[in-house]
């Protein structure tokens, strides 16, 4: 009996020595209040389903990134005499190195498969729509930086694909008009891709993105928690609330559900993240070419040099576009900047939809079958020209004589490349056009 | 947990789907025959470390192997000492070569690339095709061709390093095909078992970590299962009072 007052007591001291912690730091800093506000008092719809995940697993492979990001940074070289040997340094003698490395290696690759699907996610339940305009366009400046950040860092081990991809892109840029050259000059640091690319794209990767990153992601959270989560249904919780207590009556906390919940979603993911690390990470070499373990030689182009996977849609775009055949009347030299445009459109385009989407309804539960028809055929040009990407334009063969023997899998490229815009293009109409079906007041579960 | 087991293997199969393709053209080019790659057949490395140092090291360097790292592969310190190193080298130095890369392009055409992660670049099976792929041709430099190197051509600038082994053979030039044509020290079969353990080494040498990667992947995998199961009880105990 006295053993338990004790213990009760006990409890009682530690508990009010908290307490007072708590308050100390309290009357100092916003702690109880933002943890209420971000966790425990957010108020997230209930019926959040299997694509809700992808928004939190973004988080963990950006923080992934990060620290496995410092610890390769401890062993790497950025110098073009030892980058490549360092890389084989950290896989074979640095302690885990390994580990480290293909965590890091198979992150970059696992960070878009999650962000395009958290971004799908926003497509079809309308999440980037009135009032979560703000939230959609941080969250294609946090697409951009990625997409240089992946470009930046892959040039980083100084392998063959590494020096050709970076050669190319780097050269794209010249093709813009009157300042082209000039730009292209100033991102390498010297008239071709060398030690001094490699110490400003180390530069950029390992600080200057990587700042902007973090920046946007806290501005995508606190937009998103100011406004509040969209849902499935596409309905807005916070019309309906509790008389009393002023809660969305679909809402529930956060913490504790959604945290219990994408600790579910976080393990699955760890699961497929491992099986790669650990069983294969170059992903037949989608995710390490093979031609990167070939160090950089500036002497021999590679015969196919292609992106990794995550941009290939963007770079069938650029060759699906044909020249501006130049106009020598006027002295116009013929010039590569309409598919160098069109493939910087292509990325663009994304942050216009808040604005093109002319839809009633924000959910593709309640839109009319003609929206369901061009969402297919945007996903279905989006993974045909990405597959194109990863392969030389011959791959299909040629039409016979009736094209001019053009690359079969260049005209279909073209053909896609026309849907996937056209998607965009044509969006306020068709939105406008669609029957339909009335959005229910709640969500349904 | 049906609907998230089914949603997981969607996701799979979409990933797979996309890499498939990838897989099942990965060799074009010159026919290749299937490396018998096996990291846990601890002999059969140590055997193609010998041939490896004992053939190729002297224009090929594994500059990221270091001598010591043979102890993975059963082989103790001083058996690495007595049988594997010849030029004074301390036991932790990496797989270093004397030949000077400006004279080596002289005699070879082009400098005689590093071999430590040569097998990642190529595949074993083309290391394995190729070095069973040379064959007399008298029109060329080294008195050598081979058609896994450039299957259009035919040519390559290295010689036949083991054709004392191997013996000589001619090509048909229409199809390609091989055919002994002055038989060496050893039989075809032992031959291939040669090449067979060169490649396995030269796969191990590539990514010395593998075995230790796959080994322990399981136990990754069996926690994250547990981990699973826990978490995902967790979130229904919560949520049972929702909806």
């Amino acid at each position: 009996m006295t053993n338990q007052t004790e213990v009760k007591q006990n409890k009682s001291v530690v508990a009010n020595a908290f307490n007072n912690g708590l308050n100390w730091v309290d009357e100092r800093f916003p702690l109880t209040s933002n943890i209420k506000a971000h966790l425990t008092e957010y108020y997230a719809p209930k019926n959040f389903n299997f694509w809700y995940y992808f928004g939190s697993l973004s988080l963990l492979v950006l923080v992934l990134q990060i620290l496995t990001g410092i610890f390769l940074t401890m062993h790497y070289k950025p110098d073009a005499e030892l980058a490549f040997g360092s890389v084989e340094y950290i896989m074979r003698d640095v302690p885990w190195g390994w580990l480290i490395r293909y965590m890091h290696s198979t992150g970059a690759s696992m960070f878009f498969v999650v962000v395009y699907l958290h971004m799908f996610r926003g497509i079809i339940y309308g999440s980037y729509r009135n009032p979560r305009e703000l939230i959609w366009l941080f969250g294609v400046g946090i697409f951009l930086c990625l997409m240089g950040e992946a470009f930046f860092g892959y040039l980083l081990p100084w392998g063959q694909m590494s020096y050709w991809g970076a050669q190319v892109i780097v050269n794209l840029f010249s093709a813009i008009p009157f300042v082209g050259p000039d730009v292209s000059e100033w991102l390498r640091g010297d008239y071709l891709v060398s030690d001094a690319t490699l110490n400003r794209f180390f530069a950029f990767h390992v600080i200057a993105l990587p700042f902007v990153l973090v920046g946007l992601v806290a501005a995508h959270i606190i937009a998103l928690h100011e406004v509040g989560s969209n849902n499935p249904d596409g309905v807005e919780i916070k019309k309906l609330k509790d008389k009393v207590t002023g809660i969305p009556l679909d809402g529930i906390p956060f913490h504790p559900y959604y945290t219990v919940k994408d600790i579910v979603g976080t393990v699955v993911f760890l699961i497929v993240f491992s099986t790669i690390i650990f069983f294969a990470p170059e992903m037949g070499g989608y995710f390490l070419e093979a031609n990167n373990f070939v160090p950089a030689n500036p002497l021999v182009t590679p015969a196919h040099i292609a992106p990794v996977w995550y941009f290939t849609p963007y770079y069938s775009i650029l060759r699906a576009v044909p020249p501006f055949p130049g106009v020598s009347l006027l002295s116009i030299p013929p010039s590569l900047f309409p598919g160098v445009a069109a493939m910087g459109l292509s990325v663009m385009v994304f942050a216009l939809l808040p604005w093109l989407d002319k839809s009633p309804v924000k959910s593709i539960r309640y839109r009319g079958t003609l929206y369901k028809k061009w969402l297919a055929a945007f996903v279905v040009s989006f993974i045909v020209l990405g597959y194109l990407g990863t392969e030389p334009a011959n791959v299909w063969g040629q039409f016979g004589a009736w094209l001019g023997n053009a690359d079969r899998a260049t005209v279909v490229a073209r053909a896609f490349t026309i849907i996937y815009f056209a998607f965009f293009i044509l969006m306020p109409w068709y939105t406008k056009k669609d029957k339909t079906l009335p959005v229910p007041e709640r969500v349904t579960g | 947990m049906n609907n998230l087991i089914k949603k997981t293997l969607l996701v799979l199969a979409f990933s797979a789907s996309a890499i498939l393709p990838q897989w099942a053209n990965a060799n074009e080019g010159a026919h290749l025959d299937k490396a018998p790659v096996d990291a846990s057949n601890h002999e059969s490395l140590q055997r193609g470390a010998r041939t490896f140092v004992n053939n190729c090291l002297n224009c090929h360097s594994a500059n990221y192997m270091r001598y010591n790292r043979l102890l993975d592969i059963g082989l103790t310190e001083k058996q690495i000492k007595d049988n594997l190193m010849f030029a004074g080298e301390k036991i932790g130095d990496p797989m270093k070569v004397a030949i000077n890369k400006v004279d080596a392009k002289k005699w070879f055409g082009v400098a005689p690339p590093d071999l430590s992660v040569e097998v990642r670049a190529r595949g074993a099976d083309w290391v394995y095709s190729y070095m069973r792929g040379f064959y007399r041709d008298e029109t060329s430099a080294t008195g050598w061709g081979n058609c896994v190197f450039d299957p259009v051509s035919c040519k390559v600038s290295m010689p036949h390093v083991l054709y004392e082994l191997q013996g000589e053979q001619a090509i048909n030039h229409e199809t390609h095909e091989l055919t002994l044509a002055k038989p060496g020290k050893l039989s075809a079969a032992e031959y291939d078992t040669l090449v067979g353990d060169l490649t396995n080494f030269l796969a191990y040498m590539a990514e010395p970590a593998k075995q230790q990667r796959n080994h322990m992947g399981w136990f990754v995998l069996l926690f994250l299962g547990v981990l699973l199961v826990l978490t995902y009880k967790l979130k229904k105990a919560y949520w049972k009072d929702i909806h």
